[in-house]
């Protein structure tokens, strides 16, 4: 089987990590982005990935190839000169994509979820017509595109309705398709939207269908949703019983859902959740408060410092007694000075932090 | 010829001659400025570097070693400062120390033309004047070598500070070479000079007595102009002005009434101090206050400061009966009460910890003074603003608003685990548990 994963540009919405790495690179849970989706495709049988991307993509050229080995699978780039939106890459990437008929995957590189691949597959082929979309279930439908069935049908989707102002539904698209090639035939080599033109004329033709999604979904194309979608995804985790999970029973752990690589270090009189992601080679002091915050690779926590709703970027180095909260993300190897308070920073690459952020602010 | 005069009487031209001092602390109705913290305790007891404030110029006034006896002029009750004339009769042996009650407000001058027969007792030649909410060095010695090479009737301690604040103080214009005092006016509204009064004088009782009953007379005949606080002048235009009140009771002040005469006739100097200075008006003055005695202990090698060490960035005072983790981090500029409870892995800098509270583990405490029995849990953040070593203000503005610069909790107040507290005014016994910032909160 195949699959398209749509990247497009570096994810400026992710800034200040973004200056840094690419999207797909960043790490969410310990992970990139990109290799959950690698992940999840290869376990359902994928063997050829197409990433769509619309930057030159040499920067992920290596971490790609250890994904091709480690998941044995086919990693493509397909790379646009100009913006083609969300359908015109699938007609760029035609050649991978219809080389059999058996139907692709598509999907959306910022949307986290248990990615249900295999059943859907199964769904899709059940059915047997042109497309399938999965849709999730939100509490307030009018802030998305709503999917409507056809009457009496649970699954054949008679229309979508952008940001309803009456109720007609609670199920909306969640980024995630499969295909069959046949649908390539449809688009045509233009910027063009899958969901604005692509959707609406399979929908016409009764050929498109929507399967529901059972747990978590977010996307976590900005660095509260970053947050947020961590937060659901270690839920996850939890709900499950894996074993990524730092025990409960290890005493700095607070309110469970915390994820530490074995090589980080953590100081004593900790008290650490919940929903913590702590990356290698960090380390954490004595006497530090983390809660509902993301610490990546090599970065620094001093002692007594307290973190919450904060993306700690790579290499970056927290000073004694700061306190950082409400959604601050410093980018790569970033300062924060002792006794430093950050409430909402954006803090860029290589700054240091001498004095208070008192109020949400862009640090250039 | 000395045996045939009372004993409690100097002989004139004796080569030592007899001085006194006043120190001035006002009452308990001025002490709405000092809020949260004075409706505890009255302002000249509140301890700053680990002492009540009044006990900064008593130690000022035990150096002069001519100075046998010492008044303390107000019009809180009797009752107020008993307890610590008791103690500071005992830690300066020499000195006997009084308490004179004005039963009403008379204002700095009226207050010492009211006591002046117990004043003049012993025929004192001269006598110094403190206002106790000023904080400084108390050059007193040199204030009195000024005063004799001058042959001076009065002297006053001056100060610079930067142009745009002279207008909120006493503004004095003299001659820089001769020292005399050619011009003063109280809190004027244009710019006269940058050299301010200090609050600190000294007087010969031939001069001064004088001078303010021609003061009396001259108020009963005509009231006072008065001088309208200007619109920078920030603390008193935040605070209700006094000048209602002393209309009421005919107030003479040696500020407004006084000095300007004395300076158009009287052989009249300023010793002007490059040392530090700084009112303690408002609550939050008693940080810099703090910070800035501690500073003078720490330059004297006080032995009453904490030893430094890696958690102990001097100068800090630790009460002997306080507990203090050995993790926490103090300093610079903090001052630890009697009784009080400091957690492991705690920061605190720029602060005043007072009695009995109680501040838990791994918190973090800057630029506040956490009141008595106060209690601040763990992994919270209590907040001040950092001011300018040279303002002389001790508010800020922030976004628009104008905010106290230094974080009060009063007494008994509680902070909730890992709250942030920024710049705020807390009275006293009220809980703090979620995030509050540039607030007073009732």
């Amino acid at each position: 089987m195949k699959a398209l994963i749509l990247v497009g540009g570096f994810g400026t919405r992710l800034r200040p990590l973004t200056l840094t790495l690419p999207k797909p690179l960043v790490e969410f849970a310990n992970k990139p982005m990109i290799q959950h989706q690698v992940e999840a495709l290869a376990a359902a049988g994928v063997t050829n990935i197409v990433l769509a991307v619309n930057y030159r993509p040499e920067i992920m050229t290596k971490a790609l190839k250890e994904y091709e080995e480690m998941y044995n699978v086919k990693i493509d780039f397909s790379v646009e000169t100009e913006p083609l939106g969300t359908a015109g890459p699938l007609k760029l990437a035609e050649s991978i994509l219809g080389k059999d008929d058996t139907p692709f995957f598509v999907l959306n590189s910022d949307v986290i979820c248990d990615y249900p691949f295999k059943q859907l597959a199964d769904f899709h082929k059940a059915h047997g017509e042109e497309g399938t979309i999965v849709v999730t279930k939100v509490e307030e439908p009018s802030k998305y595109g709503v999917v409507v069935h056809k009457p009496n049908h649970a699954s054949r989707i008679d229309r979508f309705v952008e940001k309803p102002v009456e109720f007609v539904g609670n199920r909306i698209n969640a980024g995630i398709y499969i295909l069959n090639t046949s649908v390539l035939k449809r688009i045509e080599l233009r910027p063009t939207s899958i969901e604005q033109e692509t959707f609406p004329a399979i929908c016409k033709d009764g050929q498109l269908h929507s399967f529901d999604l059972e747990g978590f979904w977010m996307d976590v194309g900005q660095p509260k949703d970053f947050l947020s979608g961590t937060c659901l995804y270690l839920s996850s985790l939890s709900k499950r019983g894996s074993k990524q999970l730092t025990p409960v029973s290890e005493s700095f752990v607070h309110g469970g859902n915390v994820l530490i690589d074995p090589t980080a270090k953590i100081g004593k009189n900790c008290r650490i959740g919940p929903n913590v992601t702590i990356g290698p080679g960090v380390v954490v002091g004595n006497g530090v408060r983390l809660q509902r915050c993301v610490l990546l690779e090599n970065s620094r926590v001093k002692d007594h410092a307290w973190i919450k709703s904060t993306i700690v970027g790579w290499n970056s180095s927290v000073g004694k007694w700061a306190r950082l909260e409400n959604v601050t993300v410093l980018g790569d190897d970033v300062s924060i000075g002792d006794e430093i308070y950050v409430n909402g920073g954006s803090v860029l690459p290589h700054k240091s932090i001498k004095a208070n952020v008192d109020s949400p602010a862009i640090i250039m | 010829m000395a045996s045939l005069q009372p004993p409690s009487l100097r002989p004139k031209g004796s080569n030592s001659p007899s001085t006194k001092a006043v120190i001035l602390v006002g009452g308990p109705s001025r002490g709405t400025r000092f809020r949260p913290l004075s409706m505890e305790l009255p302002k000249p007891l509140f301890p700053v570097a680990g002492h009540p404030i009044i006990e900064h110029c008593l130690v000022a006034v035990a150096k002069v070693t001519e100075i046998k006896e010492v008044f303390i002029v107000g019009y809180y009750d009797e009752t107020v400062f008993r307890e610590f004339i008791n103690y500071a009769s005992n830690a300066f042996p020499q000195l006997s120390i009084k308490y004179l009650r004005e039963y009403q407000a008379l204002g700095t001058a009226g207050g010492l033309y009211h006591f002046r027969d117990v004043i003049l007792k012993g025929r004192p030649e001269r006598f110094f004047v403190l206002n106790a909410d000023v904080c400084c060095s108390f050059p007193l010695l040199e204030m009195l070598k000024l005063f004799e090479d001058k042959e001076a009737e009065a002297v006053m301690l001056g100060t610079r500070v930067a142009n745009e604040a002279a207008s909120n103080f006493g503004c004095i214009v003299s001659d820089a070479h001769t020292k005399r005092v050619l011009h003063y006016v109280e809190k004027p509204e244009s710019h006269i000079s940058n050299l301010i009064n200090c609050g600190v004088y000294l007087f010969s009782t031939e001069c001064i007595f004088p001078a303010i009953r021609s003061a009396i007379k001259r108020r009963t005949e005509r009231p006072r102009l008065l001088s309208y606080p200007s619109s920078e002048n920030l603390e008193s235009s935040f605070y209700q002005g006094e000048d209602d009140e002393d209309k009421e009771n005919q107030v003479i002040r040696l500020e407004q009434d006084v000095l300007s005469d004395i300076a158009d006739s009287k052989e009249f100097f300023v010793l002007e101090t490059k040392d530090f200075w700084r009112q303690i008006k408002t609550a939050g003055s008693a940080v810099p206050a703090n910070a800035l005695y501690l500073m003078k202990a720490f330059q004297a090698s006080s032995e009453e400061l904490a030893t430094p060490s890696a958690n102990i960035i001097p100068p800090v005072f630790i009460h002997p009966s306080a507990h203090v983790d050995p993790t926490a981090k103090l300093g610079p500029n903090v001052s630890i009460g009697p009784r009080a409870h400091i957690g492991a892995g705690v920061r605190i800098k720029e602060s005043i910890v007072l009695e009995d509270a109680e501040i838990k583990h791994d918190a973090c405490v800057l630029y506040t003074i956490v009141g008595w029995h106060s209690k601040i849990g763990c992994w919270a953040r209590v907040e001040g603003t950092p001011t300018p070593i040279t303002s002389h203000t001790t508010s800020i503005i922030k976004n628009g608003v104008k905010v106290q610069s230094i974080t009060i909790l009063g007494k008994e107040c509680g902070v909730g685990d890992e709250v942030r507290v920024q710049n705020c005014v807390c009275l006293p016994y009220k809980e703090l548990k979620r995030d509050v910032a540039n607030e007073v909160i009732m």
